[in-house]
């Protein structure tokens, strides 16, 4: 029995921290609907500023308490810093366009803070006076550890007097219900987002700084929290502090008793939950609908199939690309090669965002299947390549199938994320299942066949068909099933009511995004002759999505050009310095501010702009 | 902040050495010798930026000795893989086909490992990798081309195993990373003590993500348990919240802890005065070892980067001090002759001579064993000797039928 006792005590010190997290995270959105990628960053930076100043002044509890507000105070003010100095810039832009600028300032502070505390793991001191553990019914339990059960409540508690009894909290809830009337009522809007950005952040510097006793401050610590930040703001609703409180109460738990019945799930155990809370309830625990967030693509100028000469600009480049092997040499085909496999990409995941209004955080998961369709076909059935590569977009789009039939029942920032957790289920499956994908040492010898082993040959092979497949999505794009899909992201009550069954055609999008980003990956698979898991983890559905809005989301071309655009940068980079994820970073933020529609997007204004003088 | 203005410093040396070719510090002549070597050099700056350093030596050290085959020297194109498989085998291509590189080496991680081994082997590129520790690279899916130097998780298992052996603890617990390294290393360890010592039993294991370990309910889940001992295969930041949170609720109390890899510079000394005392681990301890090759090497290396070597550091000097050997064996750079001379190649590491065996490609380097403790406010070794890996590998029968699968 005190065993129990004693491990739910320990879910609910894990609990404290997820909560002082996400708590900033939800406030964050709620207010400024900015999906917020950086804000693991700030509670790494709260880690290390404070294991600075708990390493001076850390040995009197004074001197502990004090360096943790201020590290607290400290990232809070970064955090309005990016919102002074980025994302004020970018309210104009489509949504999610903040989502790209926030990561690049997740690839800068990755790079600065290795550069400012080194690379090794820092071990903090511990809070002075709270050192040992108390005996709780007989077992030892960590008297920090109480602190921070304590702590939770009471910022909660603290939380909910801002913002139910002071002006300020007033005009932030307001601004949180209707931001245009509360701008229209007198409300500056940009001075009260700078203040919710540094509350947000200042929150996920204060779990940060708590941490030093507990753990290693690691480079490791920003990715490790922010994904588990967002499961905890969807579940608990998005907005509702209470919400968040409750989920992290509930995932702190789960986690604590997890480990004992099944000590292999730890992988997936959040996302399995995250998926079922969804499924059953749309807005999360405690969310309401009318808190839920638009869908996530704002509607921009319809697009218009080019007349005269831009008609045929596709076809144009198609057939410039297949003279490249003529002059470019063995790397260059390379690179190419991987550069139209994540054009394909890209522009699958396009299809869902730029025409469908459905974010995807999950796009990985397809191209992975894909590239594990035609890895498995290989080993287990000897399959030939052309074979295999027909496995790729059916294994794929089969589970985008699957997946897409729950995920398009829920909208905006819950359709992202249960896409996540779909992702993060198929990941670890194929991650843990050894028999049959060889778990994370993956699948090897995946090469092509003789004819087209050649860098050219296979060149050739993706050009015809990625390209081939990029342009049937174009075609479907002006197809009326491209209309239909359109029609249903402007408005979907009107579609309803005209007679289109709007989810419907959300299904049969996502399975095609599915299937085209399958085939990417099977062709990804047998460029690189070896498959792992990785290939369909976080960072890679990341990736795909700042390729698009890099690209611009309002253009069928801007998909193309980010994923160009991105992997060149990339690579080039890599290949230069060790400093590449600052450079990227730096770069990314740049093309923000410079092209807020994106890059494709501001080189069709400027082409408009011409064509109407 | 001393150290951490080193720190910068150095990785700025360290930059600007890995972007410029490499100085000659003696009259060489002819065509440099290009070796391509790969690592995640930002992923994991902690443990690849000192294994940098080991091999920038090793190859001052060739060329400043006149270089090799009659005076060419060796230039090494470094690239980072971002810690990702797909961007290794981009970064290998481009160094086989822009950079002519005559032979390969590197990384860190199994799987990057494994795809630049089978990247190798179909492109008939000697690859020597440095780091993996996965049986597997050399093993089930070793190949002609692919020659490792580490000792691999079953002989650090196994090193381990005999020590254990020796315990009367009969009740063991198991925390591992939940991926291959921590699931193999768990097997591989019950395995081969319960041949030893048929009367051990397995009460409790935890399978904690890597890098996301709940300390507070795993280090009580493996208490509940009242195990005798415990195997750890954690590592790095998630093996100083394991110590930290075992230590506050009495874990490790009259309780011996058998741990791979803890007794690595690199895993021990960020700990600091909290490394854990009397546990039976693997590691280098660097201070101590006063052979007159890890002497050499220990001085070299000291006065060149100003701060002591690690295991990383240990690694990469080896391994470039092997390739170099290999090369001059060869007579060539001729691929097919350089896998030749690498297949039995005797080279002399700082843990003494090492032996890459023509049966499997593993290196026969091995590991020191010994107990940790804490010694003026910092982590190291004691009652420590030297494991060679040779005598912790299985038949030879029994490795030619796992690479014959």
């Amino acid at each position: 029995m005190s065993f129990y006792l004693v491990q739910f005590l320990s879910g609910l010190a894990t609990a404290a921290t997820l909560f002082l997290v996400s708590s900033g995270l939800t406030i964050v959105f709620g207010v400024t609907r900015i999906v917020n990628f950086a804000h693991g960053s700030f509670y790494m930076l709260g880690a290390y500023i404070g294991w600075s100043l708990i390493e001076r002044w850390g040995t009197t509890p004074m001197g502990f308490w004090g360096g943790v507000a201020l590290a607290s105070l400290a990232v809070g003010l970064l955090g309005a810093l990016m919102e002074v100095g980025l994302l004020r810039r970018l309210y104009r832009s489509p949504e999610l366009f903040q989502l790209l600028a926030t990561f690049g300032v997740v690839l800068i502070v990755q790079d600065v803070a290795s550069a400012a505390w080194g690379a090794e793991d820092l071990l903090g001191r511990r809070a002075p006076g709270l050192k040992g553990s108390v005996d709780i019914l007989d077992q030892p339990f960590p008297l920090y550890d109480l602190v921070l059960i304590g702590l939770g409540p009471v910022v909660l508690g603290l939380l909910w007097l801002l913002f139910n009894r002071t002006r300020w909290g007033t005009l932030v809830r307001a601004a949180t219900q209707d931001r245009e009337m509360a701008s229209a009522l007198g409300v500056d809007p940009a001075r009260l987002f700078t203040g919710v950005l540094f509350l947000g952040s200042a929150l996920a510097g204060l779990g940060g700084a708590l941490q030093v006793p507990r753990e290693a401050v690691t480079l490791h610590m920003d990715m490790a929290i922010v994904v588990e930040a967002f499961v905890v703001v969807v579940v608990g609703g998005m907005g509702s502090l209470t919400g968040a409180f409750v989920a992290s109460l509930l995932i702190g738990q789960l986690q604590a008793f997890g480990i004992l019945i099944f000590p292999q799930i730890t992988l997936v155990l959040v996302f399995l939950f995250m998926a079922v809370v969804l499924v059953l309830r749309p807005y999360g625990l405690l969310g309401r609908a009318e808190d839920a967030p638009p869908t996530a693509a704002s509607t921009g100028p319809p697009l218009v199939l080019a007349s005269g000469l831009g008609r045929w600009a596709p076809a144009l480049l198609l057939a410039a690309l297949a003279l490249v092997p003529l002059v470019a040499g063995d790397y260059t085909l390379i690179v190419l090669t991987e550069v139209i496999i994540l054009a394909l990409v890209a522009a699958s995941l396009h299809l869902l965002i730029g025409l469908g209004g459905l974010v995807s955080f999950g796009h990985a998961a397809y191209f992975g299947l894909g590239a594990y369709g035609a890895a498995l076909a290989v080993k287990h059935l000897a399959a030939p390549m052309p074979l295999a590569l027909a496995a790729a977009p059916l294994l794929a789009g089969a589970g985008a199938l699957l997946a897409g039939w729950f995920c398009v029942r829920r909208s905006g920032l819950y359709f992202a994320m249960l896409t996540l957790a779909f992702a993060q289920i198929a990941w670890s499956v194929v991650f843990q299942w050894y028999g049959v994908t060889g778990g994370d040492n993956g699948i090897l010898g995946v090469w092509p066949p003789g004819w087209a082993s050649g860098k050219a040959a296979y060149y050739w092979l993706t050009l015809a068909l990625a390209g081939g497949t990029l342009l049937l999505l174009r075609r479907a794009a002006f197809a009326p099933f491209g209309y239909t899909l359109r029609a249903g992201r402007d408005s979907a009550l009107r579609a309803e009511a005209v007679g289109i069954d709007v989810r419907r055609h959300q299904w049969l999008a996502f399975a095609l995004a599915g299937a085209s980003a399958g085939l990417a990956g099977g062709l990804y698979a047998f460029s690189k002759g070896s498959v792992f898991p990785t290939l369909m983890a976080v960072p890679v559905s990341v990736d795909a999505l700042v390729m698009v809005l890099m690209g611009g989301i309002q253009t069928l071309s801007g998909p193309v050009v980010g994923a160009a655009v991105f992997h060149l940068l990339e690579t080039q980079a890599m290949s230069l310095t060790d400093w590449w994820r600052l450079g990227l970073g730096l770069v990314i933020v740049l093309l923000v501010l410079v092209f807020p529609k994106g890059i494709a997007g501001f080189a069709r204004d400027l082409w408009l702009r011409r064509v109407d003088r | 902040m001393n150290r951490r203005h080193t720190l910068l410093l150095l990785g700025a040396a360290a930059l600007f050495a890995a972007t410029q070719p490499v100085a000659s510090y003696a009259q060489t002549s002819g065509e440099p010798i290009r070796v391509g070597e790969v690592n995640s050099y930002t992923g994991l700056p902690a443990f690849t930026i000192p294994y940098r350093q080991g091999w920038q030596l090793a190859v001052e050290e060739v060329n400043g000795a006149g270089g090799l085959l009659g005076g060419r020297k060796l230039e090494v194109v470094s690239r980072d893989d971002a810690g990702k498989p797909d961007d290794a085998v981009r970064v290998a291509q481009e160094m086989v086909s822009n950079e002519k590189v005559a032979l390969l080496a590197g990384t860190y991680f199994s799987h990057v490992g494994l795809a630049v081994a089978d990247f190798a082997a179909r492109n008939k590129v000697p690859f020597v990798a440095a780091e993996p520790l996965t049986d597997a690279i050399t093993w089930t899916k070793g190949n002609r081309y692919t020659f490792r130097l580490r000792p691999s998780t079953y002989m650090q298992a196994a090193m381990l195993v005999e020590e254990a052996a020796k315990l009367p603890a009969k009740r063991w617990a198991t925390v591992a990373p939940n991926y291959e390294y921590g699931q193999s290393a768990v097997s591989w360890f019950k395995q081969l003590l319960q041949e030893k010592r048929p009367d051990v039993e397995f009460v409790a294991e935890q399978w904690p993500v890597q890098g996301k370990l709940e300390a507070g309910p795993t280090v009580q889940a493996l208490a509940a348990a009242k195990p005798d001992a415990i195997f750890n295969v954690t590592f790095g930041a998630d093996l100083a919240k394991f110590v930290r949170e075992g230590d506050g609720r009495g874990l490790f109390r009259n309780r011996p802890v058998v741990s791979l890899l803890t007794g690595e510079p690199e895993y021990l000394e960020p700990m600091k005065d909290e490394a854990p005392e009397g546990w039976i681990v693997t590691g280098y301890p660097w201070d101590q070892i006063d052979t007159p090759e890890h002497k050499a090497f220990r001085d070299a290396y000291q006065a060149r980067f100003k701060e002591p070597p690690r295991q990383g550091s240990v690694v990469g000097y080896t391994t470039f001090k092997a390739i170099a050997a290999a090369i001059d064996k060869a007579g060539s750079t001729d691929p097919e002759k350089i896998v030749d001379a690498l297949s039995g190649l005797q080279v002399t590491s700082p843990f003494g001579p090492v032996t890459f065996r023509a049966l499997d490609h593993q290196a026969t380097m091995g590991a020191y064993v010994g107990k940790t403790t804490v010694k003026d406010g910092r982590g190291t070794m004691k009652d420590w000797h030297y494991a060679d890996g040779a005598k912790y590998l299985p038949s030879d029968e029994a490795v030619a039928k796992l690479r014959a699968e």
